[in-house]
């Protein structure tokens, strides 16, 4: 029964991620354009474009490999395995125990690989803009995210996320500095990851500043639905990240009622649309930093992350 | 057990000469790689047999060779059986390759004959159990990959590369000599065993350790003994470039692993600081040179030297570990030094395959003159990505397993008492951290310039699929990658008998855990299922193609590319390897590698070409090797007056340097 009930709940994380990931980049776009006197386009207009481009036909570049059409799926794929391992409403999921935080952060990683291999497989000029930028974020990111990680597993005696949700919401937490830098530095990589503004803009027409889109600019049809897909489960991915190990309150234990995965699943959405809320303030009160400028913010990131680390290192109290 | 695989070796030195006695090229060949492929085969039966304990270990034999009334001494215990089964599936699966691979080779005669000694010599390396024994076949390993190296001497820079690794071998080799001298003291033995049992002071240990770390390090490619791995890896034939940079650096470890943790005893505290921060530092230095390189042997090679890095880190924390008696955590850290030995042999001969492949079917290294080869080479080109994921630790492949492992040790590592690691470790994480995330970038790089795009130059467009023989060897690496990925517990249970005999403790038994899932330490703390997580992509990648196809459009139209509306049928618009690189470049070399952009932009109206000249600096070499290079120079040309005495003066300077002996021995206390 237990196993059912578990069973149950995974499954309904699955969906759940995969339902509402459109949703809050909607609600993304939408508050950012309310905040700058637009209307802005309804809630559900992700869910639109995707189906719309699920109907259509692909455009296949005349050069392009089978690496280019498998791409995609690889990519939904693992970002949609990574997505599906974060706790949401309920710590505890039933798979939780086959891959721990560093694993998520390395299926990213592969996820990225693809892209940024598709960005390189048609052989133009922007692919290849698009692909070099982003490994250049990655580079300095991903380390950053990993000393994240180091951080808050140092105080959590484990590296399995639903350990440090339940370890985070105990009280014998308390404040400490590290993890106030970790945080920062968390959000900073999340923003990096995520290609938001400062760092890239989801939204450009410009190619020269893209980094994210000049990658995907050969895709069409439903590649190119599973792809902002994946981008939409990326950023939902690391809004649950930080929600769970950084406001880790309405999460619900495992083994907890019905009724109460309810309450969870409410406040896991509460605070979805919190910190899209606060994303969409952020972006739009600052504006994109040149290229060159983005390894200065990263390292910034990784410096922080570290220095967390160490004081863990230096002391268990800080 | 011993014996037999002493006999495997004894049957590859005997195909040596075979080598020359057969007169048709075609025959020799297939004869010498189809008796290297058989005795290597044998070699591993031997090996995993007596890993897995179903054979009598530790076995020991004496000889009657080498040094008259001494003997020889071998023993094949847990540490040599592993090392042996690395060293034996490298060599198979490169005479496989080399069936096939060894077609296109333009001096059959330079090559067949080294090639068995070559794989002879790392065998008994790693058998050997006296000092003599362990010199004369390192130094014989050394000098048949050396001749492997020399192998296509007229091409250029060959030669030069020939002469920085013989100075390096030897430099190496005399570094270990030192070392085993320190080890028997002046009445000493020769044979392990006794060494084993020695007492050494504090400061002898200690320099034990650092002339190992020079003498195995040099041959590992530890920065900054690396200058030569680049050169000569990449300049002998692909498939001895697989053996030198996949296996023969894994020999140099073993070196350093039988001195460190099974010759040294317990170790100091400070050992572990110079192994953690040279680690750390090669790791990061090896990817950033790879990143910068555009002929793809020597990215390899390069990224030979980061994966060294991080088997050392992997062996720094063990020995920070077991110096303050944590033996379980230990075991954890060695257990992924040794995981990640085997697993970068296995992806490492798999690129290097796969470049060989390459090279034979356009005559190119140079990636700027490469591109598209995924439309002529698919076979090829699936194996080397497979073998770019591993080596970028992409789950759910094996090196994933390792790194992840070596995270795990990290994390475990606060409780070290001493105050230098607790700075130093988590710095090094950081540096490993940074090079994992660097080495995916240098793999996009590699692969997406060599084989995607659009072929810049027609051979790269007129390239053929490699043959069979070559093929079957990839795919078995490949799915070797594969396999150790996803069901790395059988793998890390077969290390434990290794990791007991040179830490006594070992990780826990992975075979009884559910679902095949690999637990470092406990349950609550982290454990990782590559199968599952296989399992997941496989299914929702599955799941989503299916819908897909199912209920939305199946359909696809070819057209020209995008590209914004700008599309140039020039390939030379696309990306290259120096331009994939220069973000990287403008934010890691302004630093490490003195790199500055230079643009010469002519008057408006003017008719020549504006160039960009990228000036970068190979620090290690200016600040290290130069000026020791420039020492050696000029002594030797005021030595060289000497060559030019009378013979009264010869006779003088005889006198006078026996007058000068006779002085010190009587002064000496």
């Amino acid at each position: 029964m237990a196993l059912i009930l578990d069973l149950v709940v995974q499954g309904l994380q699955m969906l759940l991620v995969l339902l509402l990931a459109p949703l809050l980049t909607g609600f993304v776009r939408k508050v950012k354009a309310r905040l700058l006197l637009r209307r802005g386009p309804p809630l559900i207009q992700p869910y639109r474009d995707l189906a719309r481009l699920m109907r259509k036909e692909v455009v296949l570049a005349e050069n392009a490999s089978w690496l280019f059409r498998v791409s995609p799926y690889l990519i939904f794929a693992a970002t949609w395995v990574a997505a599906s391992l974060v706790p949401t409403f309920r710590t505890g999921l039933l798979f939780s125990w086959s891959a721990d935080l560093i694993v998520i952060i390395a299926l990213l990683g592969s996820a990225r690989f693809f892209l940024a291999l598709a960005g390189l497989d048609v052989g133009t000029s922007f692919g290849g803009i698009g692909s070099s930028r982003e490994m250049m974020i990655a580079s300095l990111a991903e380390p950053a995210m990993i000393m994240v990680v180091f951080t808050v597993a140092l105080l959590a005696g484990s590296t399995q996320l639903s350990t440090m949700a339940a370890f985070l919401v105990s009280s014998e937490v308390g404040l400490r500095v590290s993890l106030g830098l970790a945080l920062f530095a968390l959000i900073m990589v999340a923003i990096a990851e995520n290609a938001r503004i400062p760092v890239d803009n989801p939204a450009t027409h410009l190619e020269l500043t893209m980094v994210h889109e000049a990658m995907v600019l050969e895709y069409s049809g439903r590649h190119l639905a599973l792809i902002e897909l994946s981008a939409s489960l990326k950023l939902l991915l690391y809004v649950s990240l930080i929600a769970c190990l950084f406001v880790p309150w309405g999460l619900m234990p495992a083994g907890a009622a019905v009724a109460l995965l309810a309450i969870g699943i409410l406040a896991y959405i509460v605070k979805l649309a919190a910190g899209g809320f606060l994303l969409a303030l952020f972006e739009t009160s600052i504006a994109k930093m040149r290229v060159f400028r983005v390894p200065e913010f990263l390292g910034a990131a990784l410096m922080l992350g570290l220095l967390a680390t160490l004081l863990l290192f230096v002391s268990r109290s800080l | 057990m011993v014996l037999l695989a002493l006999a495997c070796a004894a049957v590859l030195i005997a195909t040596a000469p075979l080598a020359l006695a057969i007169q048709e090229p075609t025959r020799a060949r297939q004869a010498i790689y189809g008796i290297c492929l058989i005795a290597s085969s044998a070699l591993l039966v031997i090996a995993v047999l007596a890993l897995l304990g179903i054979a009598r270990t530790p076995s020991t034999a004496i000889l009657p060779l080498g040094i008259p009334w001494l003997g020889a001494r071998f023993r094949l215990d847990a540490l040599s059986a592993f090392f042996l089964a690395v060293v034996a599936v490298g060599a198979a699966a490169a005479s496989l390759f080399a069936l096939g691979y060894g077609r296109h080779e333009a001096a059959p005669r330079r090559v067949l004959p080294f090639y068995p000694a070559f794989l002879a010599g790392m065998c008994i390396v790693v058998l050997a159990d006296d000092a003599f024994t362990f010199l004369v076949s390192w130094e014989f390993m050394s000098l048949s990959s050396w001749a492997l190296v020399m192998a296509h001497q007229r091409v250029p820079d060959n030669v030069r590369a020939g002469y920085v690794y013989l100075i390096m071998a030897s430099f190496g080799t005399l570094a270990l000599l030192l070392m085993f001298g320190l080890f028997a003291g002046p009445d000493g033995s020769y044979a392990f065993a006794d060494m084993r049992a020695a007492e050494l002071s504090a400061g002898a240990a200690g320099a034990v350790l650092i002339l190992a770390l020079i003498g195995a390090g040099s041959k590992a490619g530890l920065v900054p003994l690396h200058v030569w791995l680049p050169l000569a890896h990449p300049a002998a034939p692909s498939h001895v470039s697989a053996l030198m940079s996949g296996v023969m650096t894994k020999v140099a470890v073993y070196g350093f692993v039988r001195i460190v943790f099974d010759l040294l005893g317990t170790p100091a505290w400070w050992w572990s600081m110079v192994v953690l921060a040279l680690g750390g530092i090669t790791a990061v230095m090896g990817v950033l040179y790879a990143l910068m390189q555009h002929d793809l042997k020597r990215l390899l090679a390069y990224h030979t030297v980061e994966n060294i890095g991080i088997i050392f880190i992997g062996l720094g924390l063990a020995l920070a570990f077991k110096a303050h008696g944590m033996a379980l955590a230990a075991a954890l850290a060695l257990t992924a030094g040794l995981l990640h030995v085997f697993n970068h042999s296995i992806f490492k001969s798999l690129l290097f395959f796969g470049a060989g492949a390459v090279l034979t079917a356009t005559g190119e290294r140079d990636m700027e003159h490469l591109g598209g080869l995924i439309h002529r080479m698919p076979q090829t080109a699936f194996v080397f990505l497979v073998g770019c994921a591993a080596i970028s630790a992409l789950p759910p492949l094996n090196g994933f397993v390792s790194e992840w492992l070596t995270f795990q040790a990290i994390l475990l590592s606060p409780q070290i008492p001493s105050w230098g690691l607790k700075l130093l470790v988590p710095a090094v994480g950081a540096l490993l951290a940074l090079s994992a995330a660097l080495a995916a970038a240098c793999f996009v790089k590699a692969f997406g310039v060599t084989f995607l795009g659009r072929a810049r130059t027609p051979a790269a467009a007129h390239a053929r699929e490699t043959d069979r023989f070559s093929l079957a060897a990839m795919f078995f690496f490949a799915a070797l990658c594969l396999v150790a990925g996803i069901l790395p517990g059988a793998f890390i249970d077969a290390l434990a008998p290794v990791v007991q005999s040179l830490v006594g403790a070992r990780m826990p038994v992975q075979s009884g855990v559910d679902w095949l899932s690999i637990v470092p330490v406990a349950e609550s703390r982290s454990s990782y299922n590559g199968l599952l997580v296989f399992l997941f992509m496989l299914l929702s990648g599955a799941l989503a193609a299916w819908a897909i196809h199912r209920w939305a459009s199946d359909k696809v139209r070819r057209a020209p590319p995008w590209d914004c509306g700008y599309p140039d049928a020039s390939p030379a618009t696309q990306y290259t390897a120096s331009s994939f690189a220069q973000p990287i470049r403008r934010v890691f070399g302004a630093v490490v590698f003195r790199a500055r952009e230079h643009v010469h932009m002519p008057a408006p109206g003017a008719l020549e070409p504006a160039r960009l000249t990228v000036d970068m600096r190979d620090l290690v070499w200016d600040s290290l090797y130069a000026p020791v290079a420039g020492g050696v120079s000029f002594a030797a040309d005021r030595l060289n007056h000497l060559q030019f005495l009378t013979i009264r003066q010869f006779l003088s300077l005889v006198f006078a340097a026996l007058v000068l002996l006779l002085l010190v021995l009587a002064i000496w206390p």
